[in-house]
């Protein structure tokens, strides 16, 4: 089941497929983590039983999401051994500590506290349950720390020899970690996580909203995301243009991709769609808008930007993939600025509850953040080619010594399962997001939803003949 | 003896007895859920675990992570060698890991998700035997790469570890119920933890003869002298965990069985240390060979050190709050 495709291809498109699932439920529940410790903390602190229903409300879809991500990210602990065995060996010295690290500071804080704060309010008492909500999202913030020092390692690697086994041999652990684009992809991802979260919520809140504008729930969480929206989506382009110049300065290749440049330029064009064409080196139709490229890269109207035929054809990343996954990224951030804006203007205006335009345009915002940042994902990781390690290992010599067959299969199997299992799971949140966050009953020290996993027996049986 | 390797060593080892012992008993959980039919029983048995199974299995990833980290060409060998397992084990554990939220969330499906979780949880724990039984066998390495073909792990041998881990895993899952639940519940639990008890002794049995026939050196170690004064200690803790098992069970003790099942698991994993070492990968490299450099242990080391007493504390904490019976009526709000 080789599908006539190289190892190398079916173990890189499995790899993206399975990561891509995995990306999508940690930017979700690290969002998730914090707002849900935001929502418990308001509830303690102010005593509002709207904020405890949210709680409630959203700590099922956490869950859900949780699992999801838990079970996903299992798969990736191996993946690098069983497709990635020659990086494995090669850069596991670095890359793994960094991942050890990752486990022993993050997941088992995460897993350790999640049933308390899942189940356990009424066992522990407020403060302590408190205490466990604010470790889950504690934790999940841990780990993006250190899963994204490792893949900004893997982008500009800092801090290293090699020894006679090819083995990258740790040398200064602080350069390491603080790798020179280790900040910007850190801040611009958490960003990202939280934007992510916060449409999605706000997605809901609008729906709800459109539904019946006087829920109280509805507007709680659709003001808190709006909030976000416009506070954090400015800050975010921001430290995104401050990323990307730190990317021309340690892969300006991966910037000229980005920016479909085969040629190299005083006073680059600023492209704003095309063909990228790496056969050709050029970009086809073209649409450009004069010196601004060099403008926001150079920061000047005549700086020199580098084309992708400034560098052998072995060391340049495929064009097409980051140039567009860039604009999508980008497109989208634009249009959470708008709505940010929008949301500030309808809240200064008093409409902020009952202007359905403004919800219209909130609800298929929704999925934007899981699409932006799968985008800017696909970006900086295509950029990087053909380096698995940029500039230092190859790809093509990171593989396992593996017969086509036995990835193709794998992949095949994954598809499939993910596609069931994932798809399910996504239906399920779906579902659970449609219902009304309203109390059917008044009971403050505990709101209606149930947590996933744990359910009292007749509560379930009774909700089995009303439910599908 | 103090190389970091070797300390590196036995934390390993003690976070994938770790990941035996605790996901053991909650993979058993899945593994016995065809037993049960009732829609009540399979919440109670659920309940009993949803508190505490994403804990367990985190350190399964603390074993791979830590295996990369620490010993990166031992990782790099033998996860492709059991390139088969591995990928069933994984799909296995996703469907499992899911059904604990997705049988609540749905009706029309929850004959699916728990026909997930079931078969879910006997192939993790198949494909953890069988990969174990392929190790003990040794793997083809030649210049840093697995260099053996894609079905080298199945094996009669390798086949009988894989039921003895289902078997084994099925007999915590039991003792595991034994203990968390009450009633008819509990009862079938027990007398399920009988048969299991039977079946795990058995096959304990026959893949401790049969190893040491496997490798010469596996014969040294278990029946030549002074060896095999050390090895003769394993056989006997053994009976006495059987002894526990049978009398905790007969008497209707509740933590006793759950306890002497666990010390069978520890001593048959202490019996496979005497087997292994000084070898990670049996017959091909040794703890110092695919070690990573220091300066990658001693990092990884000092965090391992201060935080897995941390975790060790706080994960007993969890336990302790989901502590007794499960009450079926209650739920845990």
């Amino acid at each position: 089941m080789s599908f006539g495709q190289s190892a190398e291809l079916l173990a890189r498109i499995q790899f993206a497929f399975t990561v891509s699932f995995h990306f999508i439920f940690p930017a979700f529940s690290i969002g998730l983590a914090s707002y849900l410790a935001v929502l418990n903390g308001l509830w303690l602190w102010k005593k509002d039983a709207a904020y405890l229903k949210l709680f409630d409300y959203w700590k099922t879809v956490f869950a859900i999401t949780f699992g999801m991500g838990v079970v996903s990210g299992i798969v990736m602990s191996y993946q690098f051994g069983t497709n990635w065995a020659a990086f494995s060996d090669k850069a596991g010295p670095i890359v793994g500590p960094l991942m050890g690290y990752e486990v022993l500071t993050a997941f088992f804080l995460e897993a350790g506290f999640l049933g308390i704060a899942l189940f356990g309010r009424k066992r522990v008492g407020n403060g302590l349950h408190m205490f466990a909500v604010a470790m889950v999202a504690v934790g999940t913030l841990i780990s993006a720390t250190w899963i994204l020092a490792a893949n900004s390692w893997m982008q500009t690697p800092a801090g290293f020899t090699t020894n006679e086994a090819g083995q990258f041999v740790p040398v200064d652990w602080w350069a390491i970690v603080f790798n020179p684009s280790f900040p910007y992809r850190l801040v611009h991802t958490v960003l990202a996580a939280f934007l992510t979260t916060a449409f999605a919520v706000g997605a809901v809140g609008a729906y709800h909203l459109l539904r019946d504008s006087s829920n109280r729930q509805a507007r709680t969480m659709f003001s808190m995301a709006m909030w976000m929206a416009a506070l954090v989506t400015p800050v975010q382009i921001f430290v995104g243009d401050q990323h990307g110049l730190n990317t021309l300065e340690h892969q300006p290749a991966k910037i000229a991709a980005m920016e479909g440049h085969y040629e190299t330029h005083q006073g680059a064009p600023l492209i704003l769609f095309g063909i990228p064409d790496d056969k050709a080196e050029k970009t086809h139709f073209a649409l450009e808008i004069p010196k601004l490229g060099s403008l926001i890269l150079g920061h000047s109207w005549d700086a020199e930007i580098k084309g992708l035929k400034a560098f052998p054809p072995d060391e340049r990343p495929p064009a097409f993939l980051p140039f567009w996954t860039f604009r999508i990224m980008v497109g989208l951030g634009m249009l959470m600025l708008v709505v940010g804006l929008w949301s500030l203007w309808a809240r200064f205006r008093k409409t902020l509850y009952t202007s359905t335009w403004l919800h219209r345009a909130a609800l298929p915002m929704g999925p934007s953040g899981f699409v932006a940042v799968l985008a800017g994902w696909y970006t900086t990781e295509v950029g990087r080619q053909p380096y698995t390690v940029y500039g230092l290992l190859r790809t093509s010599d990171s593989l396992s010594n593996v017969d086509a067959e036995a990835i193709g299969a794998s992949l095949l199997a994954f598809i499939v399962v993910y596609f069931i299992v994932f798809g399910a799971g996504v239906f399920y949140i779906l579902r659970t997001v449609s219902k009304t966050p309203e109390g059917e009953e008044e009971e403050l020290h505990e709101g209606p939803t149930r947590a996933a996993g744990i359910t009292p027996v007749q509560q379930l049986e009774a909700e089995g003949k009303a439910n599908v | 003896m103090f190389e970091l390797s070797f300390i590196w060593a036995a934390l390993i080892a003690f976070a994938v007895l770790a990941y035996v012992v605790l996901d053991g008993f909650d993979l058993g959980v899945g593994i016995l859920f065809p037993f049960f039919p009732e829609q009540r029983d399979r919440n109670v048995m659920t309940n009993s675990i949803a508190p505490v199974w994403d804990g367990n299995e985190t350190w399964l990833v603390l074993g791979g992570g830590g295996l990369m980290a620490v010993f990166p060409l031992a990782y790099a060998t033998v996860l492709p060698a059991l390139y088969i397992p591995i990928i069933l084990m994984v799909l296995g554990l996703i469907f499992r890991g899911v059904a604990f939220e997705f049988r609540f969330r749905t009706q029309r499906w929850r004959g699916v998700w728990d026909w997930g979780f079931a078969l879910g949880s006997m192939t993790a724990a198949l494909m953890q035997g069988i990969a174990l039984g392929a190790l003990v066998q040794g793997i083809a390495i030649a210049n840093r790469q697995y260099a053996g073909g894609w079905w080298d792990w199945l094996t009669p041998f390798s086949i009988v570890t894989g039921i003895a881990v289902v078997v084994g895993y099925g007999l915590l899952g039991a003792t595991w119920l034994n203990l968390k639940t009450t009633g008819d519940l509990q009862a079938r639990a027990r007398q399920l933890a009988i048969y299991a008890g039977i079946g795990t002794l058995a096959l304990i049995g026959v893949v401790s003869l049969w190893t040491p026939f496997l490798e010469p050196v596996y014969f040294e170690r278990w029946f030549q002298w002074p060896t095999a004064f050390f090895s003769a200690f394993v056989p006997l803790l053994l009976a006495v965990c059987a002894f526990g098992l049978w009398q905790g069970l007969t008497a209707n003790k509740h933590l006793q069985p759950f306890l002497s099942a666990l010390g069978l698991f520890v001593l048959s994993f202490a019996g496979l240390g005497i087997s292994f070492y000084p070898y990670i990968v049996p017959g091909a490299l040794t703890i110092a060979e695919a070690a990573a450099p220091d300066s990658s242990l001693a990092f990884l080391l000092v965090g391992a050190v201060v935080l897995i007493p941390i975790i060790l504390a706080y994960t007993g904490y969890a336990y302790w709050v989901f502590r007794g019976k499960v009450d079926p009526e209650e739920g845990y709000h």
